[in-house]
């Protein structure tokens, strides 16, 4: 009960400070969904830098990533974020994956530790986040439990999610396939990469934070 | 002194499948639910749950297997799956219904697979069937 009256009071005066103040924009997903690759093309289109590091390894993003003061306009509106890019959500990590990429023994343990660390914070981030992009890889199937446990986390926070199908560039790319999987959600496909549909993403974007300002 | 990993079952021969009833779980809390799961998947068993865990109570599944990987030697964390029966094709009465008997008796009508990532190399779901995969010894 003093937990519920805890949660309603942050959310309330959360809220109202808010009102002017920046979006905090998660990015949420499986490894090498294209987390980065996505928070980079929107560092790029209106900062003109990187947010971090990208790669073919999987976890790559073992620490929260944050780019403050990400002010984005869309037909004469401007909107603050925070971007905040979380490591891939996983249920298992075996060093030995790791090593198949290259790394050494004690290279991919390292890795392994640092990711198991890695989704524990984002897990604890989904508590302070005021919307959030979930990123799908549309080559892949979407029907991983990691997505739905996501998804309804967010949703039992009343938090305001778009999922974004990624790699729409790729030939196996399934948009639909992703739209069938999470028919409730706005589902848009993007390629983060080659910076395909992204000006439809800056709209659906903008109409997500609607909900929330 | 360092202090000596726990071991962990890696090498039982046995495969052993734990059917959970509902029931099993019903009354205990997220901690006490955590704590039975785990339990049977540090036991190298599979367990076929009737019914499913609450969002937050995964995503404190998925941190509980975080913190354990690299404490407990060769555990690699777990394979989770769940699947239930579709709300869409319903009417709304029958929806309502559907939602209300969901309130009071829980998700009965659901599964939800889980095992250690050791054992189960994959579990996918598509999306009105779920395949399990092992891993060859």
């Amino acid at each position: 009960m003093i937990k519920i009256i805890r949660n309603f009071a942050q959310r309330l005066f959360s809220g109202f400070f808010r009102k002017k103040g920046e979006i905090k924009l998660g990015f949420y997903g499986s490894p090498n969904a294209g987390k980065t690759s996505l928070a980079n093309r929107i560092c790029q289109d209106w900062l003109g830098e990187d947010l971090g590091v990208v790669s073919n390894v999987p976890h790559e993003t073992r620490k929260i990533q944050i780019k403050e003061k990400v002010i984005i306009e869309k037909n004469g509106k401007k909107i603050g974020f925070k971007l905040i890019d979380t490591p891939g959500i996983a249920t298992k990590i075996d060093f030995e994956d790791f090593m198949k990429f290259g790394l050494s023994k004690k290279e991919a343990q390292i890795r392994a530790k640092e990711a198991t660390q890695g989704i524990i914070e984002s897990i604890k981030w989904l508590d302070d986040v005021n919307a959030v992009i979930i990123l799908i890889d549309s080559t892949l199937n979407p029907y991983s439990q990691v997505n739905i446990t996501i998804i309804g986390n967010l949703v039992a926070r009343n938090i305001p999610i778009l999922i974004v199908a990624n790699k729409i560039d790729l030939k196996k790319s399934d948009v639909k396939k992703v739209q069938g999987a999470f028919p409730e959600y706005n589902v848009i496909g993007v390629s983060a990469k080659s910076g395909e549909n992204i000006e439809e993403f800056y709209e659906e974007l903008f109409k997500l934070v609607k909900k929330k300002r | 002194m360092a202090k000596k990993k726990k071991g962990y079952k890696k090498k039982k021969d046995n495969l052993t499948i734990h059917f959970m009833p509902y029931s099993e779980i019903s009354k205990e809390d997220t901690i006490g639910r955590i704590k039975k799961i785990m339990g049977l998947v540090l036991d190298n068993k599979i367990i076929i749950l009737q019914g499913r865990l609450k969002p937050e109570e995964e995503v404190k599944l998925i941190e509980n297997s975080m913190t354990l990987i690299g404490n407990i030697s060769g555990f690699q964390g777990i394979e989770i799956a769940g699947i239930s029966d579709e709300n869409e094709h319903r009417n709304l009465f029958n929806k309502i219904r559907y939602n209300i008997a969901r309130i009071l008796v829980g998700e009965q009508d659901s599964i939800t697979i889980i095992g250690p990532a050791s054992v189960v190399k994959d579990i996918t779901r598509d999306p009105r069937k779920i395949e399990l995969m092992l891993k060859k010894k």
